[in-house]
């Protein structure tokens, strides 16, 4: 019999658990079956996170001189600290309670209400077992770098470094491309209030490049990451520019005598040129161009140094390197945003087969301003201007053939497609959709304005774009076979120009990025948020936080109030000055370990080193985060974790079969 | 104590190869310490004995018994069962004793299919197909071989076991140091460690011992031992061979590696260590350089025999243990 006195709890959740689980049997059984194991108070509760449910513990702990308390409830991920706080406050060390999951892990997966008590039973047994194990333990307390790392240096991006940089500390961005901005600095227009996406984006651009708390990192990319929340190291790889920031002004002379003219694959999607020594845009931020030397005459033959002989500064470095630099950062926030859908993956859609077949990002550019034909709205001969236009919904999203999420803004997205043709050419605009999706503020209203303008909306998922006319009036023209289903009929519609609106998609390197940073993704790619209704921007890595489309697709709205939600929750970190730790750690055994070196670089958080002279190995208690990796990877069994040890892990085993409480014969009869 | 005064000793092989007799033998003249400390009563490999002669001895009698060998059948069992009921200290010698060794990988399979590929597989010269049977009416009367087991069993799931002593055989140098700390402890110069202790090893691992030079491991490639030119000096293990010292309890001396032959785990778990195969699937898996799952399924392919690999030793002794319904076959 064990020596402690343990209380369990369990709670019903209201229906989530007792649904499907005889929570009144379960608390009685505990009660008598657990006696032996130490059990001396055993109820069940309609809500135990609630503050009567945790008065009754506190209670029990003083009335009844509990030593160890067990709830069975939800998930550790909602309500462990809650429980471990009513311990505390009862008076009896936090660690010493355990919460065990009959909700995510039992009633909500099973029907059957017997199968369900039986199971919460043996669970319940598990966590009294483990729970007898657990040792009074304090919080480590380490101070929090108030350096925040910002990746990624689109709106969500910045939005998040000005507000950090604003409340007086300082951010270290990072962005990949020569340029901060994003996909926001390549629109012409925002729905649904039709802003110019340049004139309100750029001033925030300018405030980051010349704000004096952010430090920003433009071509350049994060290529390692180590530490822990408050103290992280990373390292940043500036990539070489080609040119010497301190010398250059931005004057732009260099872009214009460039004699090498490439197409643009990022900024203008293709669509347009720029010259191998070059600023992506002229409002770009930072202002130094950079020489992309895989096209750069100079780089490929030895010979030209136009730009060197005409930069009045002399700031062209042809011989400069990349070059890394490693800072220690508190916090990060991850903002690296989205890629589109390749839309020739649909061949039925013609894009890139079918000249007059655009990509939204490319119609993006076609309508900017500042694009290649200067915001004329004209098909890829550069001069026709089209009298009629499809613009298709749901290009890659929707379907399960590619992506079965919906990508967001693709509806709104083509209503300010639909609003710019009709605006600039008169054309004829049909709009393909399969429902219109417009839930957000001003949304719906921009919908009766564009519905009102007379652009044409049919209902009906495009089988197929192509150019082989069947009927007379199609040739020469783009014909879009649909069924349209609300008439219920088959339609072939003829147009001059098709928009594909295609389907926000994580970064292509997604996985790497979430490796780099030790953060999870879905399936799909997307960053997985801490909890998507509660946590929507922290993750399960303590101190990394997300923002903007790299957790999902989003607006703008919505990504600027990530990045102002991941900035709040960084600036609250940083005022605590210092953060509780987890006091789970995990040490080596010198005796036990024989200095096999398999541990040493196993751990994420680098915090197991190699001391030569001892031939053994040690765990950093600074550095670890408790994970378990070495661990499990001990071959000699020499390096165990807090809370976790093998005896309290085996004994929740035993507890689960319920060894505790009956033997279960093995040998033969 | 016996009539000439001297405390017993026994020793018995159940599911065993000789070896470890051997081990024993091979102490040298160690082993007149044996005879010159002990009355041996019971050693079938050495000496004439009969089980009725073991059975008629007082209950505890036998001060020493080094059982060897795994449970394979009834006469093993009931042996063990004898034997523990005979002795004092009853050791778990051997690998096969303590972890069931080779004879428990036959828990991979079926017990049908282990007699069928013994006596009637194409290798096999059996015309007639005949199989052993447990009774058979000879004219002379019913005659009776024991029956097997479906699983192999360790000494320890049979009886309750004093001391284990590790190795595939154990060490002779260990064995004679165990006899010594034993008749130290008869002559009351020594005590016996608590019971259930590992006895005749060391506390940390193979490498603790192996004087090879170790690097950080990250391995792309796994070699068998055929393919490759070890270099001598050189961890084995990151020269992509696989080597269990580092999840072996040390004791040995590291002879294995010494001699240019990697540690295939005779000497069974460290010290805590539940189930030494997952152990070291868990080590060798870690070090695996490549986050890209095909690259990582066509590394493992170097490891033909993962079973055997990494339970070489220890599958009777692991969590992988038989079921109700594999005694129920």
């Amino acid at each position: 019999m064990s020596k402690e006195r343990i209380g369990v709890y369990i709670c019903h959740c209201g229906s989530n658990i007792a649904g499907t689980v005889d929570v009144v049997e379960v608390a009685r059984w505990a009660g008598e079956t657990l006696k032996e194991r130490g059990v001396v108070v055993s109820r069940d509760y309609k809500f135990m996170c609630s503050s009567l449910g945790q008065e009754l513990i506190q209670k029990d702990i003083k009335e009844q001189g509990l030593t160890r308390v067990v709830v069975a409830a939800c998930s550790p991920h909602l309500h462990e600290q809650t429980f471990r706080n009513a311990c505390k406050e009862g008076g009896l060390n936090p660690y010493l309670c355990e919460l065990v999951s009959i909700r995510e892990q039992c009633s909500w997966i099973h029907s059957d209400k017997a199968v369900g008590t039986e199971k919460a039973k043996a669970i319940v047994s598990g966590g009294v077992e483990k729970v007898i194990w657990n040792e009074p333990l304090e919080p480590l307390r380490v101070p929090i770098n108030p350096v925040t790392l910002v990746v990624g240096g689109g709106i969500a991006g910045i939005q998040a470094a000005l507000e950090i940089a604003n409340s007086g500390y300082p951010v270290i961005m990072v962005e990949r491309e020569p340029s901060i901005g994003g996909h926001m600095a390549q629109f012409d227009k925002t729905f649904p209030t039709l802003d110019c996406a340049a004139c309100i984006l750029t001033p925030r651009m300018v405030e980051v490049g010349s704000h004096p708390n952010v430090k920003l990192f433009s071509y350049a990319e994060v290529t390692n990451v180590s530490g822990y929340v408050g103290n992280f190291q990373v390292t940043i790889k500036q990539k070489a520019r080609s040119v010497n920031t301190e010398l250059c002004t931005g004057c732009g002379i260099c872009q214009e005598k460039c004699p090498k003219k490439v197409v643009d694959p990022v900024f203008e999607a293709g669509l347009g040129y720029r010259k191998a020594i070059y600023t992506p845009f002229p409002q770009a931020v930072p202002k130094y161009p950079v020489i992309d030397r895989e096209n750069c005459t100079y780089f490929l033959k030895g010979t030209c140094r136009a730009c060197e002989k005409f930069c009045p500064t002399g700031a062209i470095d042809f011989t400069q390197q990349d070059e890394y630099f490693t800072f220690d950062v508190g916090q990060i926030i991850i903002a690296t945003g989205w890629d589109l859908f390749d839309a020739r993956r649909i061949p039925q859609y013609g894009y890139g087969r079918l000249a007059n077949v655009f990509t939204s990002l490319e119609f993006e550019r076609l309508s900017n301003a500042a694009g290649p034909t200067g915001g004329k709205i004209v098909l890829r001969d550069g001069v026709t201007v089209p009298k009629s236009v499809a613009i298709i919904h749901c290009v890659g999203s929707r379907d399960r053939n590619y992506n079965p999420y919906c990508s967001a803004i693709c509806c709104m997205q083509s209503l300010k497609f639909a609003h710019i043709v009709r605006e600039r050419t008169g054309a004829e605009v049909y709009n393909f959709y399969l429902e219109m999706r417009t839930p957000a503020k001003g949304y719906e209203e921009f919908y009766q304005r564009v519905l009102e303008e007379g652009t044409h909306f049919i209902r009906g998922k495009v089988a197929e774009i192509t150019d082989a006319a069947r009927y007379p009036g199609e040739e020469g023209k783009i014909i879009i076979q649909v069924e349209n289903t609300l008439i219920g009929k088959q339609m072939r519609v003829p147009v001059d120009m098709v928009i594909l609106s295609a389907a926000l998609e994580p970064r292509r390197d997604f996985k790497e990025v979430a490796r780099l940073f030790g953060i999870s993704c879905s399936e799909e790619g997307w960053l997985i948020e801490r909890h998507p209704k509660l946590d929507p921007v922290a993750t399960m890595t303590e101190g990394i936080y997300i923002a903007g489309c790299a957790q999902g697709p989003k607006d703008i709205p919505a990504s600027v109030a990530q990045g102002a939600a991941a900035a709040a929750r960084v600036v609250g970190k940083i005022q605590q000055k210092e953060i509780l730790m987890e006091p789970i750690r995990a040490s080596i055994d010198q005796d036990k370990c024989s200095g096999c070196r398999i541990c040493n670089n196993l751990c994420p958080f680098n915090a197991i080193s190699f001391i030569e002279e001892r031939m053994v190995s040690e765990v950093n208690p600074a550095l670890c985060q408790g994970c378990g990796t070495c661990v499990a990877a001990c071959p000699a069994g020499a390096i165990s974790g807090t809370v976790f040890s093998d005896q309290a892990i085996l004994a929740q085993l035993d507890g689960l079969l319920l060894k505790n409480v009956k033997v279960l014969d093995f040998t033969p009869a | 104590m016996t009539s000439n005064g001297k405390p017993k000793f026994a020793m018995y092989w159940a599911a065993s190869c000789g070896g470890c007799e051997i081990a024993v033998l091979n102490i040298h003249e160690k082993i007149l310490d044996v005879d010159a400390n002990f009355e041996v009563v019971f050693w079938p490999v050495a000496m004439d004995a009969k089980y009725k002669d073991v059975e008629a001895m007082e209950d505890g009698s036998i001060l020493l018994t080094l059982f060897n060998g795994a449970i394979r059948n009834e006469e093993n069992e009931h042996l063990a069962k004898l034997l523990r009921q005979k002795s004092q200290i009853l050791v778990a010698f051997g690998s096969c004793a303590t972890e069931g060794c080779m004879p428990a990988l036959a828990n991979l399979s079926p017990l049908e299919e282990l007699v069928s590929t013994v006596y009637s597989t194409v290798s096999t010269d059996n015309p007639e197909n005949i199989h052993p049977q447990p009774t058979y009416k000879a004219p002379e009367g019913e005659i009776h071989i024991p029956k097997l087991y479906p699983i192999v069993r360790t000494l320890d799931q049979v009886v309750d076991v004093d001391y284990y002593m590790p190795g595939c055989p154990p060490e002779s140098h260990q064995i004679a140091a165990v006899l010594d700390l034993v008749i130290d402890a008869i002559h009351g110069k020594a005590t016996l460690p608590p019971k259930g202790s590992v006895i005749g090893a060391g506390g940390s691992t193979v490498c603790d011992e192996c004087p090879r030079k170790r690097d950080v491991k990250t391995i792309r490639e796994f070699k068998r031992i055929q393919n490759i030119m070890l270099d001598p000096e050189i961890c084995i293990l990151e020269q992509g061979v696989i080597c269990s010292g580092p999840a072996t309890r040390s004791g040995c001396g590291a002879l294995c590696p010494q001699a240019g032959s990697p540690c295939i785990g005779c000497y069974g778990p460290a010290e805590g260590v539940l189930d030494y195969g997952a152990r070291l699937l868990t080590a060798v898996a870690s070090v695996i350089e490549s986050k890209d799952p095909q690259e990582i399924e066509r590394i493992l392919e170097g490891i033909p025999d993962p079973a055997g690999m990494f339970y070489r030793f220890n599958l009777g002794a692991s969590l992988l243990r038989a079921s109700k319904a594999a005694w129920a076959r």
